[in-house]
């Protein structure tokens, strides 16, 4: 029995609909994350599990007890959730201490918890501080501190570490992963950073237009998007034209493409091997600099980031992709290199202007990110 | 100008009996402080109240805050006292009614202290208002979140923040309800403008009698300011602005 359980949760603001039937569940233990642009609608989703807002439709189980739907509502204060707030909502007329035993009520063994819980967040000794004398970093361990004190059965983060610096947001992120694991805690974070979401994340949902399009782990979220919009926000790559000639190759203009498991196009449309003109998404990492190939491409940008060079090329045809290169091949704009495929498995979405529209939720137009190859078509 | 000066009059004694002119001043600036100390304590408690009304998101006690607020702050101070002490007790029922006009103790006092009471409520009410809105809304949810209720919340977290920012537009309300006492002369409460009155004509020493009511009332206003900066700086959170 999952823990948290949505099922076909809808929430309008007037006519616009922000959550659109949503589904999901969460087993006890796990942490999830709802990835997406912002406007997607997922803080509207945590604040509705939260019990901050009603929902318009559907409904939400907490411990399989209906806590939100159709004229039901159980207040926040008794859903038994933990809350990080993206502005941490530290009390500022309060110490540390108290702030973190706020939710304790003067229970007893309080102060030992607090104790400890500054403790576990590496503020030991910080106690009698109150929050603005402590930097964003600490400030976020106060309020995730605070937010487990009463042990929530559930504890939900609002983009927990957007006021951070880079650097320092991917360290915490994964200090907070093994906090709340070792509490056995079972938690949601909502964010649009997705080295956030792999960092913390055992499942994650993107989100886009108050809908989840997929589902899954960091791994297939990469390596097996279910459409277009999930290949295009999580990761980088462009899209180029192709056509499959049997269930395992696609031809593009770099060469014949050998997948390792069966091309789909879209989902429930099975192995295509009839011709079917296709977009294959390319990553930087499935093509390769080599200068021993034949096939080169003209560096038109290159971005520096330490280890390696990403590079945009571009294709005879026009047509460019993204490569990325170990730095030490330092080339410069406007030089042709040699380049070739190397793809494990090859993801491919069949062309909307090709036969009927497949049931592919997003319509390429909406997708303002997409990254399409340009101008191979006129080739 | 042939005016008389007489610093002295203060302790000679009045016309009308066997008292001084200062006895006079003294019950006066009593009757000052009761009456604004006692307003005072009865618009911070229904101020705070009604201001919170205001913002708890429940249609009906929102609509009730927000008419007291403006029945008590569109009219005059001068015909509210008016009102309360002429108008109000016609319409109660007759025994109450009768009682109120014969038999209350020290009905001036009770009419006027009402009356600056609510009518500073009101203020109050909105000073709270705009106090507890300009707190981020996670404060909020984040007390709830921890367990509290709404009522937790409003006692733990939101009036102790929204309060401690508006200290200073409460400080000046309660230098007003000091100088605002003073229209209760009115209905015939013997604070310092009715003794300053009476005075006035009993010794004909009119600018001393006034300039020493002045001076009281600055200081009853200025003795307010410096305790409501105390209470500022003893509640302030180390280190922080507001």
């Amino acid at each position: 029995m999952p823990l948290l359980e949505l099922v076909d949760v809808s929430q309008s603001y007037g006519t616009h609909k922000v959550v659109d039937r949503l589904d999901f569940s969460l087993e006890r233990g796990t942490i999830g994350c709802l990835l997406g642009p912002s406007g997607c609608g997922k803080t509207t989703v945590l604040r509705c599990i939260a019990g901050f807002e009603r929902v318009s439709g559907g409904e939400i189980r907490l411990e399989d007890a209906c806590v939100s739907g159709p004229g039901m509502h159980v207040p926040a204060e008794r859903r038994r959730i933990g809350m990080v707030f993206q502005d941490y909502a530290l009390f500022p007329h309060l110490t540390v201490a108290q702030n973190v035993a706020f939710g304790l009520r003067g229970e007893s063994g309080s102060q030992a918890r607090v104790y400890d819980l500054l403790h576990t967040v590496g503020l030991a000794g910080q106690d009698r501080k109150y929050p603005h004398e402590l930097s964003g970093g600490q400030q976020q361990r106060v309020a995730l501190a605070r937010a487990l004190a009463p042990r929530p059965q559930l504890l939900l983060m609002d983009e927990p570490f957007s006021n951070l610096d880079v650097d320092l947001r991917e360290r915490l992120a994964t200090e907070v992963r093994e906090i709340i694991k070792s509490a056995g805690t079972t938690a949601i974070l909502v964010t649009h950073d997705q080295h956030e979401a792999f960092a913390i994340a055992d499942e994650i949902g993107v989100m886009h237009e108050g809908r989840i399009q997929q589902w899954d782990s960091a791994y297939n979220l990469y390596h097996c998007p279910d459409n277009r919009f999930v290949a295009d926000f999580v990761g980088q790559g462009v899209f180029v034209p192709g056509t499959v000639t049997d269930p395992e190759t696609v031809e593009v203009e770099l060469g014949r493409l050998r997948s390792r498991v069966p091309i789909e196009c879209s989902r429930g449309c099975g192995a295509c091997g009839r011709g079917c003109s296709v977009d294959v998404l390319l990553r930087p990492d499935d093509v390769i600099h080599d200068d021993g190939s034949n096939l080169r491409a003209e560096v038109v940008h290159k971005a520096f980031r330490g280890a390696e060079i990403l590079y945009t090329l571009r294709l005879n045809s026009g047509a460019r992709v993204l490569s990325l290169v170990p730095s030490h091949h330092n080339h410069a704009l406007g030089e042709k290199i040699g380049i070739r495929l190397d793809v494990d498995h090859v993801v491919a979405f069949r062309q909307p202007e090709a036969g009927p529209r497949t049931e592919t939720l997003i319509e390429p137009d909406s997708i303002p990110l997409l990254k399409r190859a340009q101008g191979i078509r006129a080739a | 100008m042939n005016y008389h000066w007489d610093w002295h009059f203060f302790t000679r004694q009045v016309q009308a009996g066997d008292e001084t002119y200062v006895d006079w001043l003294l019950t006066g600036l009593g009757w000052t402080l009761a009456c604004s100390l006692t307003a005072w304590i009865i618009a911070l408690s229904i101020g705070t109240l009604v201001g919170t009304l205001r913002t708890t998101g429940s249609r009906g006690l929102a609509g009730f805050g927000a008419t007291w607020v403006e029945l008590f702050r569109n009219i005059p101070l001068l015909v509210q006292m008016l009102l309360w002490f002429f108008v109000v007790p016609e319409l109660l029922p007759r025994d109450l009614a009768l009682w109120v006009k014969q038999d209350m103790p020290a009905k001036e006092f009770v009419t006027a202290t009402l009356c600056l009471g609510l009518f500073t409520s009101a203020r109050i009410a909105e000073q709270v208002r705009a106090g507890i809105e300009s707190l981020p809304r996670g404060q909020r949810e984040a007390a709830l979140a921890l367990g509290l209720s709404p009522f937790q919340a409003y006692r733990h977290v939101l009036l102790p923040r929204a309060l401690r920012t508006v200290l200073a537009p409460l400080t000046s309300e309660f230098m007003n309800t000091f100088k605002n006492s003073s229209v209760a002369y009115a209905i015939g409460l013997m604070e310092l403008t009715f003794q300053a009155r009476q005075m006035q004509e009993d010794s004909e020493q009119g600018i001393e009698t006034y300039l020493a009511v002045t001076l009281l009332y600055f200081l009853c206003a200025f003795i307010a300011n410096r305790g409501m900066a105390w209470i500022e700086r003893r509640t302030r959170v180390p280190g922080m602005i507001g």
